[in-house]
């Protein structure tokens, strides 16, 4: 009786430990609006499809906090990207996926995904109150992840998640070496690249994507800065205008110049493997590649990389843009669950884990532009800045159609031949004359 | 003496029987026909995933056949599976007439040479991309040792196949030594003493008395190789993607483009039934052939 009656020592601290631990783990915490019913749905389950990437290992990561906040069960898988863009176009267009939540990269797979109706309106989840974050508007996404959002009939079709822009690397060792300074147009790329190659010392100017289909962002980011898209948003073929020409010479040069051999041959990983040893001067690719650089068992070039805003082009600065936003299933019978998991993979204290740990850049401003979110961040100052200043210049890097895949095959087949020699007017007259049926057809 | 009044076996069975063969037939008509026959109804689409069906008969034929990309991966298919089929066999028959010989280690050494039989095609392609690199790769290592200029290897459209065949040759050689090495146990010492007598070289005794007895082994290494070359993917998909460009892009590459990257499900199974014909007709090549190697090994004794 004695002993039931009295608190002994481990008694006290197990309650302790229980106390402390449920305040760590309990119902919303203010991280999470507080208007919103999380616990609704709790009890179902929901299935999770993922692309394999820094984002969704962000998300893998922190499911815990998830099903903990809403007391929705999640089952998530990550494929590998291409593998994932097969497995749902192939369930989705079979009427039956098995997942409620899907990934998607709005580049390839937005046009896609709306033609085949594959994903819900969750128009009218945004605006209820009870299930979406005051905090979220429209302006909050920015006008990019907006566009990428919704259709051509205003519906939302899913939520922006992490963006991505195409930022000039450059090694300020190597530049120092030569005293040349970042440049600051197209001709200054070429001009610096050319200046920084040495082939007797393996030193080489410049590096991007050679390899058929991961080459074309490249080009279209310097066709952004000529001044053109590569389709006009009518459907208009422009990636053989003379823009596109001057861009595709560009390519050309720095590629055939002042990279190093076998740059055809190479997607984003040789190219990032052959920066981190040192030996090359400049690289233009995503942003959401730089972590490594950072990583001294990694990189040789900790510390003294520079992130710069894609220089100007001939006609205009551009930042070229792509990005994956999250979204509920057409056929899932938990819509409303699902869309609070969409909700909470794009809130504030998820968005600002992403851009801290480098993992991804959210869409959204409210992450971007907190103050004490920005503190936070591990990449150096100067990454940030890219970031930001690559939202002001923002542009889509892709044209929105459904044959993406296509379109950066037929003309990543042109720039690797033009690696090769081959002459950029005759090569992308040629690769549009392949292409504009297909595009026809697409949309036909 | 056969009994000439045992009624000649019908081929039709007793309705009692048939229950039996169904379970068979089922399995066939769910795994074989079936796809067959729905691929070739799905060439006659003109179907893209996501959008709808349209019946078009022949077109995608007729587009196959106007389609130089399709015109070009059918000849990388025939010029890299060229290439895998005569240097593992010249070089599986060079390292067979070794390991016929009596030398010490020689047991431990044909273990080591079969290794790569054994290993991944994904992990070797990794490694062996890994080795290929223009900068980083220790092929180009060691060609700068020996004063030779650093080569693109498979990232050089011109050097693409061979180097891909180089990946193929190093995994598959030893097969054809095996296969020869067991022709080689099975011939007879006998013609060789005769020969001998008769002051044959060792250039002669191999042209004239084991090359001959050792043919039908030869045919069945180049038919396994000729199948397994014709049908390769996971090397020449995990180390280019058929690229540079579309420099290594085989039949089968293009198809999995084709049927799984632009989901163009009709025009692709067209290209699955044009390269089901090819490989039939091929395959009715290698067998007469075969046929013939047999017949002049036992043609002395018919």
């Amino acid at each position: 009786m004695n002993s039931r009656s009295k608190l002994s020592r481990r008694d006290f601290l197990a309650a302790t430990a229980a106390l402390g631990g449920s305040a760590l783990l309990g119902a919303p915490r203010p991280s999470f609006a507080a208007e919103v019913d999380w616990k609704r749905y709790a009890g179902t389950t929901i299935e999770v499809n993922l692309i394999k990437s820094p984002r969704s290992e962000w998300i893998l990561k922190n499911l815990a906090e998830f099903e903990t906040l809403t007391g929705i069960k999640v089952n998530a898988e990550a494929t590998p990207e291409q593998q994932q863009r097969q497995k749902t176009t192939i369930e989705l267009s079979s009427g039956k996926p098995s997942f409620d939540v899907v990934h998607l990269s709005y580049h390839v797979q937005k046009r896609q995904f709306e033609r085949g109706d594959w994903l819900a309106d969750i128009s009218g989840f945004f605006k209820d109150p009870a299930l979406t974050d005051p905090s979220f508007s429209a302006a909050d996404f920015g006008q990019a992840g907006w566009m990428f959002a919704t259709d051509a009939k205003g519906r939302l079709l899913s939520l922006p998640f992490s963006v991505d822009y195409f930022i000039l690397y450059w090694n300020k060792d190597l530049f120092e070496k030569k005293g040349l300074r970042y440049p600051q147009s197209f001709d200054e790329i070429v001009n610096c690249a050319e200046a920084l190659t040495d082939k007797s010392s393996g030193t080489y100017g410049f590096v991007a994507r050679g390899l058929k289909n991961a080459n074309v962002p490249v080009w279209t980011a310097l066709m952004l800065g000529c001044g053109t898209p590569s389709v006009s948003p009518d459907g208009k073929i422009l990636a053989d205008s003379d823009e596109a020409i001057l861009a595709a010479k560009y390519y050309q040069r720095l590629m055939s110049k002042s990279a190093p051999p076998g740059v055809s041959g190479f997607n984003w990983a040789e190219a990032q493997s052959a920066f981190l040893q040192g030996k090359i001067g400049m690289w233009i690719d995503g942003l959401g590649f730089a972590p490594p650089i950072e990583d001294p068992t990694r990189s040789r070039v900790v510390g003294r990389t520079g992130y710069g805003v894609m220089p100007k082009g001939p006609k205009e600065q551009a930042a070229a843009t792509t990005g994956d936003g999250i979204g509920v299933t057409r056929q899932s019978t938990k819509k409303e669950a699902s869309y609070l998991f969409c909700e909470w993979v794009v809130s504030k204290k998820m968005g600002a884990g992403l851009l801290q740990t480098g993992s991804g850049v959210p869409f959204r401003s409210v992450v971007i532009a907190d103050p004490e979110v920005r503190k936070g961040v591990k990449m150096p100052a100067e990454w940030l800045d890219a970031v930001l200043g690559s939202a002001k210049v923002s542009k889509l890097s892709l044209p929105v159609i459904v044959p993406v895949t296509e379109f950066r095959d037929i003309y990543g087949v042109a720039l690797t031949n033009m690696i090769g020699g081959a002459d950029p007017a005759t090569e992308l007259k040629k690769a549009t004359a392949q292409f504009a049926p297909v595009l026809a057809k697409s949309e036909g | 003496m056969i009994s000439t009044d045992r009624a000649v076996p019908s081929y039709r069975l007793a309705p009692n029987y048939r229950p039996f063969v169904m379970p068979a037939l089922i399995v066939v008509c769910a795994v074989i026909i079936f796809p067959w026959a729905f691929t070739v109804w799905m060439s006659a689409n003109d179907w893209t995933l996501g959008q709808a069906r349209t019946f078009v008969g022949a077109e995608n034929y007729i587009n196959l056949a106007l389609d130089a990309r399709f015109w070009e991966s059918l000849w990388h298919t025939i010029y890299y599976t060229a290439l895998a089929v005569i240097l593992p066999l010249f070089l599986g028959t060079i390292a067979a007439l070794i390991f016929d010989e009596q030398f010490p280690l020689r047991g431990f050494l044909r273990g080591v040479f079969v290794m790569p039989m054994m290993a991944t095609p994904v992990a070797i392609a990794l490694v062996w991309t890994m080795m290929f690199h223009p900068q980083l790769g220790i092929l180009n290592y060691f060609l700068s040792l020996v004063g030779i200029e650093a080569q693109g290897w498979i990232y050089d459209q011109a050097t693409v196949i061979p180097s891909l065949v180089i990946v193929e040759v190093w995994q598959w050689t030893p097969l054809v030594m095996l296969i020869v090495l067991g022709g080689l146990a099975a011939v007879p010492r006998e013609p060789y003493e005769s020969a001998e007598i008769d002051g044959a070289n060792g250039w002669q005794k191999f042209r004239y008395l084991t090359l001959p007895m050792i043919g039908p082994f030869l045919m069945i290494a180049v038919i396994i190789r000729t199948i397994d070359a014709l049908k390769s993917f996971d090397i020449i998909y995990a180390m280019t993607q058929g690229g540079p460009g579309t420099a290594s892009e085989t039949i089968n590459i293009y198809l999995y483009n084709v049927a799984f990257s632009y989901y163009n499900i009709g025009y692709a199974s067209a290209m699955a039934i044009i390269f089901f014909i090819l490989i039939v007709i091929l395959s009715f090549v290698l067998l007469i052939v075969r046929q013939c190697t047999v017949w002049s090994q036992a043609g002395d004794g018919k």
